[in-house]
């Protein structure tokens, strides 16, 4: 049960004069309940990436195989793998068009052919997931802020009930308070329900709370695919791709040049915090 | 597939054709137009093919660049080739069913294959070698005399630029929401005309949206920097003729003297 890459490559433009590869030779495996976070500068291929996950875009060349099934098979069931491995787009506010909230996340599980009820089951349910307040179940979705906009955007995929949760940068645009309030449900949504996510985005703060292992994207290619502690070690050549390591990070290395006896390997505040205490007591 | 379509778009070179006065450039390709249906018989034809040959060679655009805009109107083309094909009375070639082919409906079909696509790469041709800006720019030059009877040419002349230059924008929006609504399981391509119809509300409802908050962010940032119309607004590169715009005429003139001569070849 797991999403397998195999040499997957993609050329956008097939018939280009000097051939650019958006994807090349993408090697991975998204094991069920591992919750991902897909890094990269802009452009180095992400959004590509998860749009092969669920069969948007084809690989030019390589397989991608879901539960042991190559998916650009000819018999392959491509509509219940997108029911299956749910994808929600950069701004997927964008895509909302019913008239009241409600039946705008009714429509990925009609779609499925549930009758209406399960369909408004469902709806219900998904939108309680996201956190959003009853009273907006039946306002226009124009009407709501960016932030509520973006939770029944989710919800409009998570009604389809899917396995593998993928969010293409769905912390783009938003205050710092949405921020978070998004990236702890997309948490409880991962512990609580058990749905395999694949978070994707240009910053590390971002992830480096919550995922478990890190994919960081540079130009079409995987460079790292490793725990967020592993990753952090390769401060320099994260920064050579644009990127850069969480600001615990910098702060353990900058303390550990003062002489503090921090563990470097720390990621997320907690872990900071903890050993920051534990350096400080060994001094007293 | 529908950022295919080049209509509208520049494509970057530096050719002879890209500095070119935009003003030729705009009465060219309605002078290319006339002749195109001017045409009578072969000889006409071989005048414009030659035309747009050189004017292709001359642009630098890789022909490839343009026929890729050619495949999304190529269904247009179709359509109008088979009713031609069919409709036209005559001398039956082939019958089958209820359908003839007349020899003077392939005739007839075959000339406006010929002509669409001959327009259209015309007018594209055009929109490649121009940056939005020159079309406005060049249109409103040409418009200018109509500002006497009170008609708004300025403001005519950018909504024409700003719209050709969003068309490649909502078509790449329109392909985001395709794919979006496609992951929610929305199925575009399946079902009988009704269903198909229905199935466009996902995609048709979005874009909307989408390109009236363009719209709103655009006019909001033309005002912030103060933008305003009309008379007393001057220009940093205003339109002056050079030699080779002079020559660009000359050529012009010729080509449609050539077409025209070409009906008394028998
Ligand atoms: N629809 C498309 N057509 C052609 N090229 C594209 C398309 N979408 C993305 N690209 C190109 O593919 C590369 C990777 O883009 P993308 O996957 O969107 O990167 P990211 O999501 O990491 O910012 C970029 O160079 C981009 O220009
Ligand atoms: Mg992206």
């Amino acid at each position: 049960m797991s999403l397998i890459f195999n040499h997957v490559s993609h050329q956008y433009d097939p018939d280009a004069a000097i051939p650019v590869l958006a994807l090349k030779d993408v090697n991975l495996k998204i094991e069920d309940g591992g919750f991902y976070g897909l890094i990269g500068h802009t452009g180095s291929g992400k959004s590509t990436l998860v749009q092969h996950m669920n069969g948007l875009l084809k690989p030019t060349a390589g397989e991608i195989y879901y539960e042991g099934r190559d998916i650009c098979d000819k018999d392959f069931d491509i509509k219940s793998l997108r029911h299956e491995v749910g994808l929600v787009f950069q701004y997927p506010e964008h895509q909302l068009f019913e008239a009241t909230v409600f039946e705008d996340v009714c429509f990925g599980p009609k779609n499925m052919g549930l009758s209406k009820k399960d369909a408004e089951l469902r709806a219900f349910e998904a939108l309680t997931q996201v956190g959003l307040d009853a009273e907006y179940f039946y306002a226009s979705p124009f009407e709501l802020s960016g932030g509520q906009k973006r939770r029944v955007a989710i919800a409009g995929v998570l009604a389809m009930k899917p396995k593998i949760l993928i969010l293409d940068e769905p912390t783009a645009g938003l205050d710092p308070k949405g921020r978070d309030d998004i990236l702890n449900q997309i948490k409880k949504l991962h512990d609580e329900q058990g749905i395999t996510i694949v978070l994707v985005s240009h910053s590390m703060e971002d992830v480096a709370n919550y995922v478990d292992t890190i994919i960081v994207m540079n130009k079409g290619e995987v460079m790292y695919n490793d725990s967020p502690k592993n990753v952090f070690t390769h401060v320099e050549e994260l920064e050579a791709i644009g990127l850069a390591a969480p600001s615990v990070t910098y702060i353990m290395r900058a303390l550990s040049a003062q002489g503090f006896d921090v563990d470097l390997t720390a990621t997320t505040t907690r872990e900071a915090a903890d050993t920051i205490i534990n350096a400080l007591s060994d001094r007293m | 597939m529908l950022r295919d379509i080049t209509l509208g778009q520049y494509y970057q070179a530096d050719s002879v054709l890209h500095r070119l006065d935009p003003r030729v450039k705009l009465i060219g390709t309605i002078a290319y137009i006339i002749a195109l249906f001017m045409c009578t018989n072969v000889w006409g034809y071989l005048a414009v093919t030659v035309f747009l040959c050189s004017i292709i060679v001359i642009s630098k655009v890789p022909v490839k660049f343009m026929l890729k805009g050619m495949k999304a109107i190529l269904f247009l083309i179709i359509i109008t080739v088979c009713f031609n094909m069919f409709m036209t009375q005559g001398e039956v070639l082939v019958s089958f069913w209820r359908l003839k082919i007349t020899k003077e409906g392939l005739i007839v079909a075959a000339k406006m294959a010929i002509r669409l696509s001959y327009l259209i790469i015309g007018s594209s041709l055009m929109t490649l070698t121009t940056t939005p800006n020159q079309l406005t720019d060049g249109l409103e030059k040409l418009l200018g005399p109509l500002k006497k009877i009170h008609m708004p040419v300025h403001e005519i002349a950018m909504m024409m630029s700003i719209a050709l230059r969003f068309i490649p924008i909502l078509m790449e929006e329109t392909d985001k929401i395709m794919k979006a609504q496609m992951a929610r399981g929305a199925n575009f391509d399946t079902g009988n005309i009704f269903q198909k119809a229905k199935s466009l509300v996902p995609l048709l409802v979005p874009l909307f949206i989408s390109a009236f908050r363009r719209a709103n962010d655009l006019a909001m940032a033309m005002e912030a920097r103060c933008y305003k119309g009309g008379e007393s607004r001057t220009k940093m590169k205003p339109l002056k003729y050079q030699g080779r715009d002079i020559a660009g005429y000359l050529i012009l003139v010729g080509f449609v003297a050539a077409v025209v001569a070409t009906r008394w070849i028998p």
